[in-house]
Parts: structure tokens; C-alpha cells; sequence
């Protein structure tokens, strides 16, 4: 079905299912619950889930198979943001013609920065990107004011021409008259579950990402593209030109983050040049990385992983741990709120780095790797000496596997 | 005229002068072995003809073209693949993907964009590939990773990668090497029926003497950058010259 094998097309539909009930999914706690703060299914961060993982698929589809390490990844995410915010200004609030303005200048721009950075590999490739995302930021920050709105940020002014805006259209970002901030709420029982039209926009575009990298994966431009990663020599002297393969996943990816930032500009219309700086291309990385690179579902694991840090963990304050340690005698909470203290609320970076080294060190294929560990071990506990036929074939490698 | 026509080469690594001036000329469809002691440059001149390195000074001519100055991937598509002292896989792959990408690389040319293909789809590829797989028995071995083969494994994989092409010059550098006896022997015979059954060129650089001399129909003894005779296999086994290089060196 749709160009995939079963497997793929089972795994496909578990990840459809899964997208489309993540408002249930992630609102396991009762409204009201000391618990309900771990709760992440509202809107704004669904949205980023989704967002975020579009934005590490494509990375993935660059660094996890071809292995070419790009530090420069937000610059694409802004240029979206940038093009889409700019189509509100000129045409109206629907957010299709952003979209695709997004995907297409950034795919241009990537094709530049592809094109010159390609030309090196390693850590020299990884810093020319890098060079290339800083000077993009401080464009954006400085010389290009008349385009981007310098400190200030794009955003729309009730003076933008608009030309398509309609009498009594809406003036929020929409899709054909669909607003992107409705909501459905479902009350049931003691939860409350939210059904936003911009967090399923995002999801069904997400899907449709996925898919695409999907088919990539298991293409055979998929195949050269790990061909790259594992041997450029050999694939040099069988007789392949590998720079056409890495520009154009450079390119694909890049169109990716295009689409991640057009996106977080329809949630909210507004485009700034934070959004370019280095810490926002090492988020992806870390993502990546985290989740596992080279797998297909691992990126987004990590990008969901990653913004759930932030903004939940985030939030557990001093209060919070007071309660948490409270049956403890006052001496002793003061003294262990102290030590976890730095580890929350606005310490989540450290708990994150802290995380990050235990993955890298521990589990170099990221989450998925030790999905696949504990899912093997149960697996073995199961079928103990029924066929131990796993022990006469090497170990299969979670690269392309789920 | 020979397929491969190599003149006045010379190659020098800072001090070392690796090739002095190299005249070589390979038959078509002839099998070429090319011996002499470690060092002799026997390496460094594969290098010079499949665009890893850029002689000094010389030129090398395949099928009427000159090489030099070509990327590898052009020289491949021209139709010259080796087979390199250290395997040369992609290990990270499964040894049947590392057979698909030669199958691709031989229909499609440098590159093709085909991101909306699906690899079973490609039904001559796959049986083109697995057929190449059976042909040197290692059809068991489909899915292993192509790092967790044994060494003898690895060079196979990595020779059928190189025959899948259809190359009309194959460059052989040590296939036997770190190969158990049987192993050698099954080469020797897959390489004598590819030759006798495809019209295919080798230089085969080559140590062991009993795959030399079942094999090649000429050999060249190079010492020290420069080639010392060019002969038949008859008349190098009794030559003087050859044994003080060569053959006197290793026997003892
Ligand atoms: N890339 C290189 N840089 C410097 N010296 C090299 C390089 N490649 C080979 N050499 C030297 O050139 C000489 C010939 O090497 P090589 O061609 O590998 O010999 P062979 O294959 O006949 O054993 C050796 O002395 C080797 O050290
Ligand atoms: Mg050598």
C-alpha cells in the first residue's frame, strides 16, 4: 500500500494513530491532580511536538544518512518563518501560500549554502553551515531590518496592503476559514481533553512529512544517501558522484526546516531573528541525537522529549518541590530541595545535558536504541530456548529499522 | 594498441620517488599480473589509474581516453572498477545493499534522483544482485552487516561488487590475500570463468605465486618504481633478474 511493504505500512498507521490521539495520549492526569502539571496535551505545545519533529525528520534525512553533521539547520527554520509571516502581510491569513513560499525559499537557500558547503566534509562541512546560519542571523538582525524588522521581529500591522483579505475576514491565521486557535474541548469524567485545529494542521502535515521520509528511507537515493554516510570512498570508485546526493538531501532537509518555520508562523504570526541563532540549530542536533539518528521515528521521539523539557519541566518551581518533599522534617526538605533545586524549573538545561551524556555514552543510538534493548529482553524472556536463532545471525542494527 | 596503455609514469612522495618512469600496455581481454616485493609502488600505480592519485608526470590511456584528471566516479563509468588491498565495503550495509549500489551505479549512470522508488520494485536490480551473490556463494550471507564478515568474506563481497559492473578492465590488488587456501582456489577458478566467459581485462597485483602463475598471461616484475621485464609466465619463472628482485627475496 501507498508504495510500502506491510511492515512499513503497519508501522505508518501506528504513527498516524498515535499522532491523531496525542491530545488523549498526553493528558493521562486528571484536571486538578497534583499531577495534571505533567499533562502536556494543550495546544501550544502539541503543536510543537509536531513542528519540531518535521523540523528533526528533515534533519535526519541529512545527518542520519548521510552522516554530513549541519549546525546551521535554523537558518532554514527562520527563512519559513520570515516567508510565511510575509505572505500575511501581503496576501491574507490563510497559511497555505506562506507554506509553500516557505518551502520554496528555503529550498533555494539551502541549495546556495548545500552547494558552497558541500564542498568540505567533517567538522569543516559542520562549520562553514554554522558560519553560513550566524551570518544569516546577523543579517536578519541588522542589515535586512527593511525585510525581517530587525530586534523588533516580523509580525503584521493593521497598515499591511493584505490583498486578498476579504471583507469580514478573519484576522487570525486560518486555513480556508478554518482558525488555526479553535478548539474543541472535551470534558470526560475528570479530564479535559483539547482538540485544537492548528495542533491537527500541523499533525496532518507532520504525517504526510513522515510518509515522505519514509519513502526516502526505503528509496534507492535512501540507499545511496547511507552509501555516503558508511563509505564514500567505495561509492566514489563504484562509480557514483556522491555530491549530487548530499546537495540534494542537504536541499530536501532544509525545505524540512522551511516547513517547520512556516509553520511556527502560522501558529502565531510572528517571525524573529532568534529564531536563525546557533542554539536553535544545535536543538535539532541534540533532538536528533537523542532520539536516535538514522532511525525514522527517533528524531521526533527526541523533539517531543526535548520540548516536554522545556516546557514542563521547566515549570516545577520551588513550590512545587516543597510539596513533593513536604513529608520530609523542614530541616531536612530545605536540604534536599537545595541539591534538586538546580536540577528544575529553570535548571532543566543541566537535567537535559546530564541526559544527553548518559545517551551518548550509554545508548549511542539514542531512545530508540534502547527501545529496541528493552524490547529484545523482553523478547528473550519470552521465547527463552525456543529459538535462540538470534545468537547464529550478527546483530541487526536499528539503522533503518523502526 | 593495448586497452590500458600506461607511459613514462612517475610518481614522488616528498622524497620518495614511489614510481620512476613506468611503460606498461595491457591486452584486451589478456590477464596482466603485475608483481614485485612490498614497496615496489605496485599499489601506487593502481592509485594513478583510477583517479585516487595524479602522477607526476606520464600518461595513461584507457580504450583510447586519457585518465588523468578524471574524478573516480568518471573513471568507473568509463569501465575500470578495483578491487583494493584492504576491502573497501560499506560496512555499515548489509551485504546485499552493498551489492544493489553497483547494480544501480552500472544502470543509472553517476546519479539519479529515484527518492520514489522502492528497492523491490527494481525486480532486474535485485535479481542482477542476487544473482552475483550466488555466483560467490555467499547467498547465505545476504543480510549480515558487511563489517562482520570475515576477511576472505569481505574481499569476495567486495570483487563480486566490482564483476556486477561489467568493468572491461577489472584491477585486482592482492584478492587472495588473508584467504584460506580453498577460498584462493574457488577465486582462482571464478576469475579464469569470468575471463574466459565475459570479455573483461585484468591486472592482477598479485604475492602468492601459485595464483600468478594459474591466471596471467604476462606478468611485469616491478622493483623499486620502474619495471625490471615484461614477459610470459614461462620465461619469468627461470629469469635471472626476476629471481634476484623478487622471487630470491621471498623464497628464502
Ligand atoms: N600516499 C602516500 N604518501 C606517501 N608515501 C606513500 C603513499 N602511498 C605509498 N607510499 C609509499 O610509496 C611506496 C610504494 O608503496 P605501494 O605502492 O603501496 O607499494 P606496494 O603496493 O608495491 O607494496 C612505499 O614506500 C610507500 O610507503
Ligand atoms: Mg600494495
Amino acid at each position: 500500500m501507498l508504495g510500502l511493504e506491510n511492515k512499513d505500512t503497519k508501522f505508518l498507521l501506528v504513527v498516524v494513530a498515535l499522532t491523531l490521539c496525542t491530545p488523549i495520549i498526553l493528558q493521562p492526569f486528571p484536571e486538578g491532580s497534583s499531577l495534571a502539571q505533567f499533562n502536556a496535551g494543550y495546544p501550544d505545545l502539541m503543536q510543537r511536538f509536531a513542528i519540531f519533529g518535521i523540523f528533526a525528520i528533515g534533519f535526519n534525512i541529512l545527518f542520519g544518512l548521510t552522516g554530513y553533521l549541519s549546525f546551521g539547520h535554523a537558518a532554514f527554520l527562520g527563512v519559513g518563518s520570515y516567508s510565511t509571516v510575509w505572505m500575511f502581510k501581503l496576501l491574507s491569513y490563510n497559511v497555505l501560500p506562506g507554506l509553500v513560499l516557505a518551502v520554496i525559499t528555503s529550498g533555494i537557500f539551502a541549495l546556495f549554502i548545500g552547494y558552497i558547503s558541500l564542498r568540505r566534509s567533517g567538522i569543516y562541512f559542520s562549520i562553514l553551515t554554522l558560519a553560513f546560519a550566524q551570518m544569516s542571523f546577523n543579517l536578519a538582525y541588522s542589515v535586512l531590518t527593511p525585510i525581517t524588522n530587525g530586534e523588533t521581529g516580523l509580525q503584521v500591522y493593521t497598515d499591511d496592503p493584505q490583498y486578498l483579505m476579504g471583507e469580514g475576514a478573519l484576522t487570525t491565521t486560518h486555513v480556508f476559514g478554518l482558525a488555526m486557535n479553535k478548539s474543541l474541548i472535551v470534558p470526560i469524567g475528570g479530564w479535559e481533553f483539547n482538540f485544537n485545529v492548528g495542533y491537527y494542521f500541523c499533525a496532518i502535515i507532520a504525517i504526510l512529512a513522515f510518509y515522505l521520509s519514509l519513502r526516502i528511507f526505503r528509496s534507492p537515493f535512501g540507499l545511496m544517501l547511507r552509501a555516503v554516510k558508511s563509505n564514500q570512498q567505495r561509492m566514489n570508485y563504484t562509480g557514483l558522484n556522491s555530491r549530487p546526493y548530499t546537495l540534494a538531501a542537504f536541499v530536501i532537509s532544509g525545505m524540512y526546516a522551511g516547513l517547520a518555520g512556516g509553520l511556527l508562523a502560522s501558529m502565531d504570526p510572528l517571525a524573529g531573528a532568534e529564531r536563525m541563532q546557533w542554539t536553535a540549530s544545535g536543538e535539532v542536533v541534540i533532538m536528533t541525537i537523542l532520539g536516535g539518528a538514522g532511525t525514522l521515528m527517533g528524531p521526533v521521539l527526541g523533539a517531543g522529549f526535548i520540548k516536554y523539557f522545556e516546557n514542563i519541566f521547566s515549570k516545577i518551581n520551588d513550590n512545587v518541590l516543597h510539596g513533593w518533599f513536604s513529608f520530609l522534617p523542614d530541616g531536612i526538605e530545605d536540604f534536599f530541595i537545595n541539591i534538586v533545586n538546580p536540577f528544575f524549573g529553570e535548571g532543566w538545561h543541566l537535567t537535559l545535558g546530564l541526559l544527553f551524556m548518559c545517551v551518548v555514552i550509554f545508548l549511542p543510538g539514542g531512545l530508540m536504541e534502547g527501545g529496541q534493548r528493552i524490547l529484545n529482553l523482553l523478547k528473550r524472556k519470552s521465547k527463552d530456548t525456543a529459538d535462540d536463532d538470534s545468537a547464529h545471525h550478527p546483530k541487526q542494527s536499528p539503522h533503518v529499522a523502526e | 594498441m593495448g586497452i590500458l596503455e600506461i607511459k613514462g609514469v612517475g610518481k614522488r612522495f616528498g622524497g620518495l620517488q614511489a614510481l620512476g618512469d613506468v611503460n606498461l600496455s595491457v591486452e584486451e581481454n589478456s590477464v596482466h599480473a603485475i608483481i614485485g616485493p612490498n614497496g615496489a609502488g605496485k599499489s601506487t600505480l593502481l592509485n594513478c589509474l583510477i583517479g585516487k592519485l595524479i602522477p607526476d608526470t606520464g600518461s595513461v590511456m584507457f580504450d583510447g581516453q586519457s585518465v588523468l584528471g578524471r574524478a573516480p566516479h568518471e573513471i568507473n563509468q568509463m569501465g575500470i572498477s578495483r578491487v583494493f588491498q584492504t576491502p573497501e565495503i560499506f560496512g555499515d550495509l548489509t551485504v546485499f545493499e552493498n551489492m544493489l549500489i553497483p547494480c544501480f551505479a552500472k544502470r543509472d549512470g553517476a546519479y539519479r534522483l529515484h527518492a520514489f522508488e522502492t528497492i523491490p520494485a527494481e525486480k532486474e536490480i535485485v535479481e542482477k544482485a542476487e544473482a552475483m551473490l550466488e555466483d560467490v556463494n555467499m547467498q547465505d550471507k545476504i543480510h549480515m552487516h558487511a563489517a562482520s564478515l570475515s576477511r576472505g568474506d569481505k574481499r569476495r563481497l567486495e570483487m563480486a561488487m566490482c564483476l556486477v559492473q561489467e568493468p572491461k578492465l577489472l584491477l585486482l590488488d592482492e584478492p587472495t590475500a588473508g584467504m584460506a587456501r580453498a577460498d584462493t582456489n574457488n577465486t582462482i577458478d571464478l576469475l579464469k570463468e569470468i575471463n574466459a566467459k565475459r570479455d573483461i581485462t585484468m591486472a592482477i597485483i598479485e604475492h602468492d605465486m601459485h595464483v600468478v602463475f594459474s591466471l596471467a598471461e604476462r606478468i611485469t616484475v616491478l622493483a623499486q618504481g620502474t619495471p625490471l621485464v615484461e614477459d610470459t609466465p614461462e620465461n619469468i619463472k627461470g629469469h635471472p633478474k626476476v629471481m634476484e628482485a623478487y622471487l630470491g627475496q621471498t623464497q628464502q
